[in-house]
């Protein structure tokens, strides 16, 4: 079986800007993936490849084993959740909901009945009547994904499509994004620059950075095997440790990272420590160490007493949680 | 922070605002009153007496439905350029990033900011040396100028309200261009575009200055009322036409207005 999407030796230069540079990714149907990295890195002009409002300066793309070498947008089986919904504010919802159908010359009758059942699954059964000025962000995010949906495409594309929601509804929207992928069994692409969200519902993620990938894998992968500093860096707080203080630990002259929850605060051995600043996070509190220079973050439970600041405190951490990385 | 309580204005400056809105507005009576007079060779106030005869003789007159024909057709027609021409032109701008947008912008605009004695002279010099004769087209040329930057104007404002992703978001469910225009773009415009008609429509049909450049021998209904004016008898039918002229014009003035006003500026109102 084909690759849902395949990129070969991909390169989308805008000028002088690479926003995309010789770039390889294979995405396996079924797969819900994720594109994560800062802005500007180059994730959404990945995603915009594959919608095909962008055209690849070099380099090959196939969806599904078929070449995208000028197809248009409105030629792919792939649909779009734009990151501000797009949603058309002079039709109703459910016109909006069955646009792609209308469009494709499909009855009066059978679309809205198809755009019936698609708003029942993103859980607004009876909205069709209203117009999108009416409803809150979070509806206008169940319509987008209703409109796309409907379509029954092969591959679909979703830009920061939580962005823009509150906390609650975002982790709501989480559930349910996994759930609908499941169910329908689509190829869900997702963009995002929240690694929470990234390794919470991606089956498996790309790290950009300056229009390359840094890394893909499994969301475990990335967490605790970082292969490089940035990778460590952006996902997650990891405490990067330099390669002088790795070699006196591991006689080995590379970087490392260590993740805050390896660091525990110990009576004896170890190593000593001051303790500099804590951030309460409800469920934990996160302490900030200097470690005869060297910053760390430490993670202290609920329930253990948490250093002042200035305090002495031994720490030690389990020799495997120190990942050494490959690359710089 | 400003408080509503001080904002009533004093007396005088009621006083000196009605002024100058009676000012503004009370000569327009006038004219109106005019066409009601029994006087038929000087305008004389008070009115000797009134009478309904100069509608029936203005509607007798060959040469009024004449100058109004004609006055019709060129801005029906020019209307139409406009709307294409501004349209086409207003999408390109807002949707796309060219060499020298910006000058191609100014130069559709300035038209309606150059004088029209201007652009008179410089059309009619145009079709002097390119040896075209006067005709229903070179009336209609001269008034598209103008026509087309308030369409121009007012469609190129929607634009930019109209949000860039509706147009890729209706690409990406199957739409061609046509289709994305018909179904997303025209709707989102066509008060807009009504507006901006309407506009060009009121502007073409009271024009008297380009108009006297391109003309030739033929009269539109302003500069028919204009040489009407100098004749001596039945002077009130030029008041009935103008009444009639008013009517016109304000009615679609009024329509444009209603229909943009939740946002958009009636733009090149003043030519």
């Amino acid at each position: 079986m084909p690759s849902a999407v395949l990129f070969s030796k991909i390169s989308r230069h805008f000028g002088a800007v690479r926003a995309i540079d010789d770039l390889d990714l294979e995405i396996a149907p079924g797969e819900f993936f994720a594109m994560l990295g800062p802005s500007g890195s180059g994730k959404t002009t990945c995603l915009r490849l594959i919608a095909g409002f962008e055209q690849p300066t070099s380099g090959h793309l196939e969806i599904f084993g078929e070449t995208m070498e000028g197809v248009p947008p409105y030629r792919r089986n792939v649909n779009t959740v734009f990151q501000d919904y797009a949603l058309f504010p002079h039709m109703n919802i459910a016109e909006n909901v069955a646009y792609g159908l209308m469009i494709r010359g499909v009855g009066k009758a059978e679309r809205l009945r198809a755009a019936g059942e698609a708003l029942e699954m993103v859980q607004l059964p009876g909205y069709g009547a209203r117009r999108p000025g009416q409803l809150s962000g979070g509806q206008r995010q169940r319509v987008a994904l209703a409109r796309a949906l409907v379509n029954k495409p092969k591959v679909l594309l979703l830009d920061e499509p939580l962005g823009a929601l509150d906390l609650k509804l975002r982790e709501q929207m989480q559930e349910e994004l996994k759930v609908l992928q499941r169910t329908l069994d689509i190829t869900f692409v997702f963009v995002t620059h929240d690694q929470g969200e990234a390794l919470s519902m991606a089956d498996r993620v790309a790290v950009f950075s300056d229009g390359k990938i840094m890394q893909v894998g499994t969301p475990q992968d990335i967490y605790q095997k970082p292969r490089s500093r940035f990778v460590a860096d952006f996902v997650g707080s990891s405490n990067v440790l330099p390669p002088d203080f790795v070699e006196t630990l591991t006689g080995l002259s590379l970087w490392a990272s260590l993740r805050p929850e390896a660091i525990t605060i110990t009576d004896q051995g170890g190593y000593e420590a001051q303790a500099i600043s804590q951030s309460y996070l409800g469920g934990s509190t996160r302490l900030g160490l200097s470690l005869n220079g060297l910053r760390l973050n430490a993670v202290v439970p609920a329930g253990k007493p948490v250093p002042e600041s200035g305090e002495t405190v031994r720490i030690d951490w389990d020799r495997n949680a120190l990942h050494l990385m490959e690359a710089s | 922070m400003r408080s509503d309580r001080n904002t009533r204005a004093p007396v005088s400056l009621k006083i000196a605002a009605a002024g100058g809105l009676l000012f503004m507005h009370l000569p327009i009576l006038l004219i109106f009153a005019y066409a009601f007079t029994t006087e038929e060779k000087s305008y004389q106030w008070p009115l000797p007496g009134l009478t309904l005869k100069w509608f029936a003789v203005t509607w007798n007159r060959p040469d009024v439905w004449q100058a109004l024909g004609l006055s019709v057709r060129v801005a029906i027609v020019s209307t139409l350029i406009a709307v294409v021409l501004g349209t086409l032109c207003a999408g390109a701008i807002s949707r796309s990033k060219f060499f020298g947008r910006e000058t191609i912008s100014l130069l559709v605009i300035l038209p309606i900011a150059l004088p029209g004695i201007i652009t008179g002279i410089a059309l009619r010099s145009a079709f002097n040396l390119a040896d075209i004769p006067y005709s229903f087209w070179t009336i209609v040329l001269g008034h598209a100028t103008f026509c087309v930057v308030v369409v121009y104007n007012n469609a190129v404002a929607r634009f930019r309200r109209t949000s860039g992703s509706l147009v890729e978001a209706s690409m990406d469910l199957g739409a061609d261009a046509f289709q994305t225009f018909r179904h997303v773009i025209l709707p989102n415009i066509a008060t807009a575009l009504l507006a901006g008609g309407m506009l060009a429509f009121a502007l073409s049909f009271d024009e008297v200055i380009v108009t006297t450049f391109t003309a030739g021998q033929q009269s539109t209904l302003p500069i028919w009322m204009l040489e009407e004016l100098v004749r001596p008898h039945q002077r009130p039918v030029t008041n009935v036409v103008a009444l009639v002229v008013v009517m016109v014009t304000v009615l679609p003035i009024l329509g444009a207005y209603y229909l943009t006003r939740d946002g958009d500026q009636i733009a090149g109102h003043g030519k």
